[in-house]
């Protein structure tokens, strides 16, 4: 017997941290001069008033799916997967090596070959912390943010000494060739009719990041690999017991969560960028840690929790640009979300938990 | 009598969310009594002492304590009104003294030394009066468990206890200790002091207490004379219902080796050997029962016959021997042998407690042909399955959606019985079958082990209850430090016997002390420590 339905549990718990949130994020505002009410206003049009602002946000969601899911799989295991911003930087290094280095005929063929490479590179990167984790017991959170810098100075490696073209003053690699362009959401809405902004990059990217939740949901609820890897999460001695191998689980589930996030880089080198520059990755693996302690590691929350964090990002961009509201509590402003929906949780459940309980005892 | 009670509880009422663990309890203890209180698993015997204990705040209700009403709101008032508690699960320091652990949290001063002058004082004194001799320099991970368990009462005498409650005090003895502890009792008593002994097994109620109060699901059902009631009477009022205390099976027809094992030795994971060298026979159609004090190898046994640990000599099942070490040294390979296992620990390994009860019910099974499809699960199969199984294991609520977290012990254990006595093994390997499981459900239980041996299959059960043993076993080997100390039958054989056995002391006929007994032990103990 569950104190709460799922409803409650699933939407009216983030709701209220989420209302909670905005509430202190409007007095910080308003301790620093600033009009709170207008804030979300401008927030609000900025990200979601127009196709313009639609396609940042969807462009940053579609970012936050691939890191969001990453850390989800890896928390269905127990596991605290910290690395995804190596990973997803590893990811953009297969992008960019197949894409410059294969003479793709068609950009359908080569989201496909990209979105490999980039998983394969993720996995990869992943797969060493995971090793050291199974069979060493080196804990996989020290590791993975370690792998992090690693990853950072090898990607700067890659960029100054090897893939920087002749001449170029950037440390970047070259411009992909145009027959690798994703098509974005005004070349993909254009033919049906809709007027989608040019200059936004979300693009085709955001369609695999859906399935990429769908095929999730499906790999942890249905298959005997997700049951095996939630059995390992809720209960290592009980996996034991049952004869689940846990090195093979910590490997494949590492694997499966460096490839989610390596495939972020098909949205942000191929879909945007059209090329491999530092710090492509810009924090979206550790906002992923965000979105799936949102979205309580449920792929389908994930996906919402995704989407608002991309609200939040381009909605803190616009402020930003035009408000005196400095970039610094745009930050400020993430954070709380981040503290109220995934660390605070208990403070909104408890007292909830405890209002059902009276009105369940006046039912009954 | 004209003393007022030691304690006296009026309407106590008390409820975790839903749950109501307290109805409206009153009960009177009168000083210098043992006053059993007795109940199944969840009946409210501990949220009751937590509460007379500054613990947990009734929700309504009144205390009196000899008379003047009181006010407990947590374990300091409780001491300084004179309540000393000794736990089920020892609140000691390992690493420190004896008489450290009796001072700590009633130190004097800043300074330790005083302090420890005055406790060495006053515990030769104590020791003097109630017969409680323990070494006052020894380190509590070196003594023995019958010891520590007396530290804890000292440390509660020490703080001018008059009235202690002992909770579930004997779940870690050997009927030896258990024996002395109730001597000790015995003699508190004498001296004027009140206890309050609770406690699920009814043999000790009926040996020990003066007065018994019987709950049940968070009521008081009855207060009694112990002289003036009996077990059948105390049981039915537990259960609510005729209980059948005894274990209802025919002679058994043991036939072939099932299980062999010879010179199976067990080292853990820091390199201790826990397993010293084993020598076993279980046959089909028979129920060997493995009796010794908990930790002394016989959940090593359980998981190297399970697969989850490694070890050196031989196993065979039905003349093939297993995998001890390598690649086929796992549970999925021990079940495809025709092995199934109910584990010691139901919550930690028998089921995933997070999981709904149908996922529970293919758990270990989950690459069987009839649970999958594909890489898929098959989970409408294992729904059906999972609601046949719950009815015929008859487990309440029989909902396959609730999580396993939400059933009570009895029917959590009903559900891994099913899982594992319905795949019709070859041996099945039980573990604790009925810790922390009600009376009602333990007659069940029972049931379906004998049941199976009568179809012929090997059991090997693992228990730390000496009567559960002696009813279910068609043959008792006792374990004590990784050793098989002795097999009796069990009709050959008595508690004191196998008590003994399960010190390590094998010149059964001869007189024993019982400091010789926890010598023994903590011996045993201490190398586990180690």
């Amino acid at each position: 017997m569950d104190v709460m339905p799922k409803w409650a549990e699933v939407i009216l718990v983030p709701l209220i941290s989420l209302v909670l949130a905005t509430i202190i994020s409007a007095l910080v505002i308003l301790a620093i001069g600033e009009d709170p009410v207008a804030a979300v206003k401008l927030m609000i049009t900025g990200a979601l008033g127009s196709s313009y602002g639609w396609g940042y946000t969807l462009y940053y969601a579609t970012n936050f799916m691939f890191t969001g899911l990453a850390v989800a799989i890896a928390f269905h295991a127990r596991l605290f997967n910290i690395g995804g911003e190596g990973q997803a930087a590893l990811g953009g290094l297969g992008v960019a090596l197949a894409c410059l280095y294969i003479p793709w005929p068609h950009w359908s063929v080569a989201l496909v070959g990209a979105a490999i490479a980039a998983g394969l590179f993720g996995a990869a990167w992943a797969t060493i912390p995971a090793w050291l984790q199974a069979k060493r017991g080196s804990h996989i959170v020290i590791t993975t943010i370690m792998f992090n810098f690693i990853a950072a100075s090898l990607l700067n490696y890659v960029l100054v000494n090897k893939m920087r073209p002749k001449g170029s003053m950037d440390p970047a690699s070259a411009r992909f060739p145009e027959t690798v362009q994703l098509p974005t959401l005004h070349d993909m809405l254009a033919p049906v009719g809709i007027e989608f902004s040019k200059s936004a990059p979300a693009n085709v990217s955001l369609l695999v990041a859906i399935a990429a939740c769908v095929f999730l949901w499906f790999l942890i609820w249905r298959t005997r690999l997700g049951y095996e890897i939630r059995s390992f999460g809720s209960s290592e001695s009980a996996a034991r017991y049952a004869g689940m191998p846990p090195f093979k689980i910590i490997m494949v589930t590492m694997m499966i969560s460096g490839a989610l996030a390596g495939m972020m880089a098909i949205n942000n080198v191929m879909g945007e960028a059209e090329r491999l520059v530092l710090n492509s990755v810009e924090g979206a693996g550790f906002i992923g840690i965000a979105v799936a302690l949102m979205g309580r590691s449920h792929p389908f929350g994930v996906f919402i929790a995704a989407i608002l964090f991309g609200f939040l990002y381009q909605g803190g961009a616009e402020l930003a640009l035009w408000t005196a509201i400095p970039r610094e509590l745009i930050v400020v402003i993430q954070a709380l979300v981040i503290l109220f929906t995934g660390a605070l949780d208990n403070m909104v459940r408890m007292p909830l938990e405890r209002i059902f309980l009276a009105l369940r005892k006046k039912g009954a | 009598m004209t003393a007022p009670p030691a304690i006296e509880l009026k309407g106590i009422s008390k409820s975790f969310g839903p749950v109501q663990a307290n109805k409206d309890i009153s009960i009177r203890v009168m000083p210098g009594t043992i006053h059993g209180i007795i109940g199944e698993n969840g009946a409210g015997k501990s949220t009751l002492m937590s509460i007379l204990y500054g613990f947990y705040k009734a929700d309504k209700g009144e205390i009196f304590i000899k008379g003047k009403k009181a006010h407990i709101p947590d374990s300091q008032a409780a001491i300084a009104a004179g309540i000393g508690m000794v736990f089920q699960h020892f609140k000691l320091v390992e690493n420190f003294t004896v008489l450290e652990n009796i001072i700590l949290g009633a130190e004097d001063g800043r300074f330790l030394k005083p302090s420890i002058a005055k406790a060495r004082r006053s515990l030769i004194e104590l020791a003097e009066d109630y017969g409680l001799h323990v070494e006052p320099d020894a380190l509590i991970q070196d003594i023995g468990v019958g010891m520590q368990q007396r530290v804890e009462i000292l440390k509660a005498l020490y703080r001018q206890a008059d009235i202690l409650i002992l909770d579930e005090p004997t779940g870690v003895l050997t009927p030896a200790e258990a024996d002395q502890l109730f001597r000790i009792l015995d003699r508190l008593r004498e001296e004027g002091k009140t206890i309050i002994l609770i406690t699920h097994k009814l043999r000790e109620i009926m040996d020990t207490t003066d007065t018994v109060s019987v709950m049940r699901r968070g009521e008081m059902t009855a207060t009694v004379k112990t002289s003036e009631t009996s077990p059948a009477e105390l049981a039915e009022l537990m259960v609510g219902r005729k209980v059948l205390l005894r274990v209802d099976k025919q002679p058994a027809k043991p036939g072939e080796v099932v299980l062999d094992i010879k010179n199976l030795h067990v080292r853990d994971e820091k390199g201790v050997e826990r397993l010293k060298g084993i020598d076993l026979q279980v046959r089909a159609g028979e129920v060997v029962g493995i009796a010794g004090v908990a930790g002394n190898g016989q959940s090593e046994l359980l998981e190297v016959l399970g697969g989850y640990a490694d070890g050196t000599g031989s196993i065979t099942v039905n003349g093939q021997s297993l995998d001890l070490t390598g690649k086929n040294s796992d549970g999925q390979s021990r079940r495809a042998r025709g092995i199934a296992h109910v584990p010691e620990d139901r919550q930690r390994e028998g089921l995933i407690m997070d999981f709904a009860a149908w996922e529970n019910v293919a758990f270990g099974y989950h690459n069987d042909a009839a649970y999958r499809s594909g890489i898929l699960m098959n989970n409408a199969a294992i729904r059906e399955d999972a609601e046949g199984k719950m009815e015929r294991f008859d487990v309440r609520p029989p909902n396959p959606k609730l999580a396993a977290k939400n059933f009570s012990g009895g029917n959590q254990q009903k559900i891994v019985l099913a899982r594992e006595i319905e795949r019709n093994p070859d041996l099945l390997l039980i573990g604790q079958p009925t810790r922390g499981v009600d009376i009602g459900a333990i007659e069940f239980i029972h049931e379906q082990i004998i049941a199976l041996r009568d179809k012929g299959k090997a059991v090997l059960l693992v228990s730390v209850e000496l009567d559960e043993i002696m009813a279910l076993s068609d043959r008792i080997a006792v374990m004590f430090d990784g050793h098989i100390m002795g097999e009796r039958l069990p009709d050959q054989t008595d508690e004191k016997e196998l008590g003994l056995l399960m010190a390590g002391i094998t010149d059964t006929d001869k007189p024993h002390s019982v400091e010789e007994v926890q010598q023994n032990l903590s011996f045993a103990g201490g190398d586990q420590g180690a």
